[in-house]
């Protein structure tokens, strides 16, 4: 039985309370959001916290709002209420979608969005996912806001580029147009996902060119995107598209950096990575031609 | 100095199995053990004490945690439920009945987790599927491996109407 180390908790009610506990603390202090990681590691000693600092109580937060083209999902807006969202299922169905398959029920009440990004386990869904929606990062304090992109923001596992007296506030997605087909594939025995690809495929259409995004994560240090793939896919048709899907995810798997872990060893999730980006282009492709896929896969969740 | 700004203990009132309750609680108390420890209710059990295998599930304010990784104090205000107040004096829940009617029990470690886990999807969603069922249940191990019996008892107990 493990249990926690007396520590004392904060509980502001806006972000300048917060920033004051954080600059009075510096590194004693962790923001805490939900807990269902940050928990996990005080109880098993592996940090040590003298202080927690609340952020749920901020007003706002937790908000999940359009802004202009793009749809910023509040930093301790929980899982479920992703899933439920009006609002990302319309505009970001497929975050929506994930969100559903995030942990287990119970996590998704409890863990926040902001909470899983700042964490920054490699093994996240929402991470990967993300990615692929171009996710920027909003930073607060109280000199000012920065934004950075999800790919500058994660360094590594369990590493950040938040600094200490930074609150991470939100994630700004930019939804992919309309007419975009899509699929995330999560493979994995255990409780966090061994291996997450999300891609989507957008036609060419009302004066854009056509554009793919292909991330993949939970087999290295951080996800990935693959620019090089994207562009030569995206001068590809719907039919082309299948028919060289093996090529493509062949690609990916030389480009990605994997890491051994208790998932598995990094050449085993290389040849993983192989596997299931194939997979996702061939099932993106006949979404694309107006198909739902019949294909299921072991241990696999398609959304 | 002491720090005046931040106690180390809370109160917290709160209705546990709907009896009004007022603790004081420090801040690194688990609900599982002020549940266990200072209420009496043994329902919820440690197990995995990781959130993976929902032994220790309660419902705050209808939503289904890991009372092994939440902080006490998380509940002030809230209302509580375990095990101990799905019955209604000597009325079982229809849940705990369709348990018994289909054998959705085998050691009966893992079943209080299972009932708070099915109660909170049946007041979710009244007749679930069994495809609904078994992704609710996703995050609540039977090591007997009495899945079927107990996704049986769920949906027969949606079905019934009787939630």
């Amino acid at each position: 039985m493990t249990l926690l180390r007396p520590f004392a908790l904060d509980r502001p009610e806006t972000l300048e309370e917060a920033a004051a506990v954080l600059t009075e603390h510096g590194g004693g202090a962790a923001l805490y959001a939900g807990g269902t990681e940050l928990l996990l590691l005080m109880k098993e000693g592996l940090v040590r916290v003298q202080r927690l600092v609340d952020v749920k109580r901020v007003r706002g937060l937790a908000d999940i709002r359009a802004e202009d083209a793009t749809v910023v999902i509040g930093a301790t807006a929980r899982h479920r209420a992703v899933e439920i969202s009006a609002l990302l299922r319309e505009r970001c169905p497929l975050v929506a979608g994930v969100a559903r398959h995030v942990a287990n029920v119970r996590v998704r009440h409890v863990g926040t969005v902001g909470g899983n990004l700042a964490f920054a386990d490699p093994h996240s869904d929402v991470a990967t996912l993300f990615l692929a929606l171009d996710a920027e990062l909003v930073l607060w304090r109280r000199a000012g806001e920065r934004r950075l992109s999800l790919g500058d923001f994660l360094l590594g596992a369990y590493e950040t580029a938040r600094r200490d007296d930074e609150i991470l506030t939100g994630v700004r997605l930019h939804p992919w147009p309309a007419g975009t087909a899509s699929a995330y594939l999560k493979f994995g025995v255990h409780e966090r996902p061994t291996l997450g690809v999300a891609l989507a495929v957008t036609p060419a259409g009302a004066g854009a060119p056509a554009a793919v995004r292909l991330s993949v994560g939970c087999v290295g240090p951080k996800p990935q995107r693959f620019p090089e793939i994207e562009r030569q896919a995206a001068r590809m048709g719907v039919a082309e598209l299948a028919a060289r899907a093996p090529a493509l995810a062949q690609a990916a798997a030389d480009a990605v950096e994997t890491a051994s872990d208790l998932h598995g060893a990094a050449d085993y999730k290389r040849d993983m990575t192989r596997v299931f980006v194939r997979r996702a282009f061939e099932i993106v492709a006949a979404r694309a031609a107006g198909e739902e896929p019949r294909a299921r896969y072991p241990y696999t969740v398609i959304v | 100095m002491p720090d005046t700004r931040t106690p180390s203990s809370f109160r917290v009132a709160l209705t546990v199995n709907a009896r009004p309750v007022t603790l004081e609680v420090p801040a690194h108390a688990l609900l599982l053990d002020v549940l266990r420890d200072r209420l009496g209710l043994k329902g919820a059990k440690r197990s995995c004490d990781i959130q993976v295998c929902g032994a220790c599930t309660v419902l705050v304010d209808g939503a289904p945690v890991s009372a092994c990784t939440f902080l006490a104090v998380e509940v002030d205000g809230c209302e509580v439920l375990t095990v101990e107040g799905l019955a209604d004096g000597d009325r079982l829940d229809p849940l705990q009945e369709a348990f018994m009617q289909h054998g959705a029990v085998q050691c009966g470690f893992c079943t209080s987790g299972m009932l708070m886990s099915a109660r909170a999807l049946l007041n979710e969603d009244p007749s679930p599927t069994r495809e609904r069922v078994a992704h609710y249940l996703r995050g609540n191990l039977c090591r007997c491996t009495g899945y079927r019996k107990l996704v049986d008892a769920i949906v027969a107990c949606g079905n019934q109407g009787t939630t």
